[in-house]
């Protein structure tokens, strides 16, 4: 990363439009040829509530926030509320100026909306601007909007202004508009977008003003997707046409998605009395030989446990999703956490086995959706895609040709009804689905409706016909039949690009991360680099069966290793540990569980903690160090 | 791969072939009610001309649970309680098959409550099969949800302080199309109902008394019993919602007295299923979806064709 960039974060109520304003600011960003990535602060409160979110944007790969931004568009909360000196919840009305300003930059720009936030009643305003040589531009967003149309353009205003100072070209964002608003809304709210943009060039003098877009190019045409999205194409293209689901933040998102979706192309969606019966509609749809998912987040996942044992049991192929979001219990619905890690991997009762992919980013969101539907019905049994709040909703640009790939409707070893008539059957007629002899632990399977291939199904142990059994050696050899399939899919996915190594590759240190942590670290990575350090990162997206091979590789290959993660624990690096068995002295973790994400500064800055001795941090970060095996 | 439908083989279907060959007899005590089930359900799905391969059954966890496993068709044996979304799902994905649900009164009215009220009000298109012994028979004779107020068992040696469900009423209210209660003391009656049921467009819930000789010994075997729409003195219509919920609070009354009164009770055919609900609003296939995966000139949507533009 570059100093040449721009992050704007637009600051208001939840409610006020807040997210839809700088999804299309971004893609207006986007095909000016930057890339671009935005993150989302909200409060778990359906309208009012401070909310904001930042669009990073430069010429080069944006893979995380900066520390800090360089324009805030403070918009009023028009649902704020306790408006009292000491309300429980803080003075909301001026929140989206007064909650903004300590992460601004020296030299930033501020504009705020005047026709609703009281610059006065924020604390040392005035004081606090000189001494950061902030540029301050209070307009009256609301009375132009009011006077133009409706309250609601005051968004458009805010864009309009933000293109005359950071010197846009608002054609950009006019062109955008004309692709996604109806004709009756375009006209009025283009009118204000140059309003707003011209009444900065007549009313205020620019120069000083050091804040401004840079320029960029793009080889090739790039879409706009946050993680949700790269999840449901994924699945989308695997051939996945059934979900169920029950509302949970943030899992939610896929689940829109799909149901929106999935009509259209004469597949079904199912929205259902609760998770337990959520991930039953997934197996019983997938049972008839269906591509079919469902999943939650924390509470809801923890009632899938014992479908998601069912379908290991029964060899049924699903796919759940697992949106983590932090802890325990409901914990707090709308911030991000990867403490869901131990709980994914080990959910369910018994010996049981599922494969866990955890996706970095939207790109990578859809690849492994891809895979994980190919493994489960490949091999007949569970896959999880376990990403986190933050990854569901952040958005970056990606090329278009990555969609641009072929459907897989292949739903794996299903015999045709000629294969079944020479299977071997029971004298009664029920076809052995579940043999014991095959190397890579798949017994073909048939589906209900095909002729000659009826067998039944069981949570019990069963023999191969599928009656229920506790004959010792059949028992035996189930358990290593299912137990097989782990190995034949380590393999399978050795070399599939999920684990990835970022940086030099003598680098001295390494650092770890999974899931939606690993785009920060990479630009922590590059810094360090970049100030003379030697590190490296590594990116491990399959989270069982564990890539024991290429871990230890990398840990082997440095002197010590950083294991980020989000969460109080140490729960992935107790993962690394367990599975590699040794290494505890060379591992030594940086945790954060406030809520927030790390920032790329909080990572450097644990980095010279944790790997080069030094002081303290002042971030509400814990560096935890090596301990013994 | 070759295709399948699993709608309509027409020829004709020996009871026999519901029969397994060699498998195990079945681990049910002597003298259980759950013979009756097996019985009356290999007599009616050959009448109602639907063949093993084309039939599922899908059950829960209990002595009940393991009707399929002495039953030929295709099966899943879930878990406590699930049987229902499993059944709902498969029936939607292949509407062809021939869905029957079953399970004990603890699976379907306890633990399975929630989906048995969704399963009914939605209305989804098969058959659900409640054996009520009014025990838990499987986990060793604790009191159930249809265990009358004042049943003592080791969980509850002071009595049940409950009233039971109304499974009847229950059903009713929550919305299934066809209601109905048999015992397994007469299965001819049995097969009749079971073989409505499966004819019937719509969720068709029975209730179906199974004595528990083990654990229940003070229960009734459900005898004698009465057939309320072959018996004068019960004049109502089932087709009429107010008359068969005043006759199912008596049916449901007359129970604790040792009066077993069976019957059809109510029937709804006008109410579309949920299936066709769901086809009405476009969000439902015509043909079965899972037969798509084996079309192999199906030409499948693809993202990048369908959505990507809106991201551009
Ligand atoms: C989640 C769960 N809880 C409890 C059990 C234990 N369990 C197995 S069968 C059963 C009760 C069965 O009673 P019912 O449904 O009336 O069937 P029956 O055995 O009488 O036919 C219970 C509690 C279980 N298998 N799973
Ligand atoms: S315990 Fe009761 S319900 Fe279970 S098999 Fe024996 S008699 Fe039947």
């Amino acid at each position: 990363m570059t100093d040449d960039e721009l992050i704007w974060r637009i600051a208001g109520g939840s409610g006020d439009g807040i997210a839809s304003t700088s999804q299309n600011f971004a893609k207006a960003l986007m095909r000016s040829g930057l890339d671009v990535f935005t993150h989302r602060h909200y409060p778990s409160r359906i309208r009012g509530g401070h909310t904001y979110t930042e669009v990073r944007a430069a010429p080069e790969d944006v893979t995380s926030r900066g520390d800090g931004y360089d324009f805030l568009l403070a918009l009023g909360d028009s649902f704020a509320r306790n408006p009292q000196e000491n309300a429980y919840y803080g003075k909301e009305e001026i929140k989206p100026l007064s909650e903004n300003l300590d992460d601004l930059r020296e030299g930033g720009v501020i504009v705020y909306d005047s026709g609703l936030l009281d610059a006065d009643e924020v604390p040392n305003f005035e004081q606090r601007a000189e001494e950061n040589d902030w540029h301050v531009f209070p307009i009256d967003l609301r009375g132009m909007a009011r006077e133009m149309g409706r309250e609601v353009m005051r968004n458009t205003a805010g864009v309009g202004v933000t293109c005359a100072i950071a010197d846009i070209p608002v054609e950009a964002i006019e062109e955008l508009m004309a692709d996604a608003m109806p004709e009756k809304i375009l006209e009025p709210n283009v009118e204000i977008l140059n309003a707003a943009y011209e009444k900065v060039h007549e009313e205020y003098d620019l120069t000083g003003i050091e804040v401004s877009c840079p320029e960029g190019e793009h080889e090739e045409e790039q879409v706009l997707v946050n993680g949700s999205d790269g999840i449901a194409y994924g699945a989308f293209d695997e051939g996945c046409r059934f979900i169920a689901g029950y509302p949970m933040t943030p899992w939610t998102e896929v689940f829109t998605i799909m149901s929106k979706n999935l009509p259209e192309v004469g597949g079904i969606s199912e929205q259902v009395e609760d998770e337990i019966a959520a991930a039953a509609l997934a197996i019983g749809a997938a049972h008839t030989g269906v591509k079919a998912m469902s999943g939650s987040s924390g509470g809801g996942f923890a009632l899938m446990s014992e479908p998601l044992g069912l379908a290991e049991i029964s060899e049924t192929p699903i796919v759940l999703l697992e949106a983590a979001r932090a802890g325990p219990s409901t914990g707090m619905p709308t911030k991000p956490e990867q403490a869901d890690l131990e709980h994914v991997l080990y959910t369910s009762q018994g010996d049981s086995n599922r494969v866990v992919f955890a996706p970095a980013d939207p790109a990578e969101a859809y690849d492994h959706a891809r895979r994980a539907f190919q493994i489960a019905y490949e091999y007949q049994i569970p896959s999880i895609i376990l990403y986190d709040q933050k990854l569901s909703g952040e958005y970056r640009n990606v090329p278009a040709s990555h969609f641009d790939r072929e459907p897989n409707p292949d739903i794996g070893k299903v015999l045709t009804e000629e294969e079944i008539a020479e299977a071997p059957h029971e004298p009664g007629g029920k076809f052995h689905r579940f043999r014991h002899e095959p190397e890579d632990g798949v017994s073909p399977r048939s589906v209900p409706g095909q002729k000659g291939g009826r067998f039944l199904a069981s949570g019990n142990e069963h023999n191969e016909a599928g009656h229920i059994s506790e004959d010792p050696d059949n028992r035996v050899a189930q358990v290593d039949r299912r137990t097989r399939k782990l190995e034949a899919i380590r393999e399978d996915l050795n070399g599939d690009g999920l684990n990835v190594t970022y940086g030099p590759e003598d680098a001295d240190y390494g650092v770890l991360a999974f899931g939606s942590m690993v785009g920060t670290v990479e630009e922590a990575v590059d810094r360090l680099n970049d100030d003379g350090e030697s590190v490296k990162a590594l990116s491990v997206g399959e989270l069982a069966p564990y890539p024991e091979t290429e871990v230890r590789e990398f840990i082997e290959s440095v002197d010590r290793v950083m294991v980020v993660e989000m969460n109080s624990t140490a729960q992935f690096r107790g993962l690394t540990q367990k599975q590699l068995g040794e290494y505890g002295p060379k591992l030594s973790s940086l945790l954060k569980y406030n809520g927030n994400p790390f920032e790329p500064a909080e990572v450097v800055e644990g980095f010279h903690n944790t790997l080069a001795g030094e002081e303290a941090t002042e971030h509400q970060t814990t560096f935890v160090p090596a301990g013994g095996d | 791969m070759s295709a399948f439908s699993a709608i309509g083989e027409q020829r004709e279907i020996e009871q026999e072939e519901y029969t397994p060959g060699i498998e195990p007899q079945p681990t049910w005590c002597p003298g259980c009610g759950d013979f009756g089930v097996l019985k009356a359900l290999k007599g009616a799905l050959p009448e109602a001309g639907r063949t093993p391969d084309e039939t599922l059954t899908v059950t829960g966890i209990g002595c009940s649970g393991k009707l399929n496993s002495y039953f030929n068709s295709y099966g899943f044996h879930t878990i406590h309680g699930r049987a229902l979304p499993v059944a709902r799902a498969a029936k939607l994905a292949n509407p062809g098959l021939e869905v029957i649900a079953a399970g004990g009164d603890g699976d379907g009215y306890g633990i399975g409550g929630n989906h048995f009220m969704h399963t009914a009000r939605e209305n989804h298109d098969f058959t659900y099969i409640v054996f009520n012994n009014e025990i838990f028979g499987l986990t060793k004779g604790q009191t159930s949800p249809t265990s009358p107020k004042g049943h003592k068992s080791k969980t509850q040696p002071h009595g049940s302080a409950k009233e039971p469900v109304r499974p009847l009423s229950l059903s009713l209210n929550a919305g299934a199309s066809f209601v109905a209660r048999t015992a397994a003391v007469n299965p001819n009656q049995a097969k009749e109902l079971i073989k409505e049921a499966i004819e019937h467009d719509g969720f068709a819930h029975i209730d179906f008394l199974t004595q528990c000789p083990t654990w229940n010994k003070d229960a009734k075997q459900y005898v004698p019993y009465i057939d309320v729409n072959e018996n004068d003195d019960y004049d109502f219509d089932p087709t009429n919602r107010d008359e068969a919920a005043a006759m199912m609070r008596e049916t449901e009354e007359a129970l604790h007295e040792g009066e077993v009164l069976t019957g059809k009770f109510y029937v709804d055919e006008d109410r579309p299923s949920y299936q066709q609900e769901k086809q009405q609003i476009g969000e439902m296939p015509e043909e079965p979806l899972a037969e798509r995966y084996f079309d192999d000139s199906y030409e499948w949507e693809r993202s990048a064709d369908m959505f990507i533009d809106d991201h551009k």
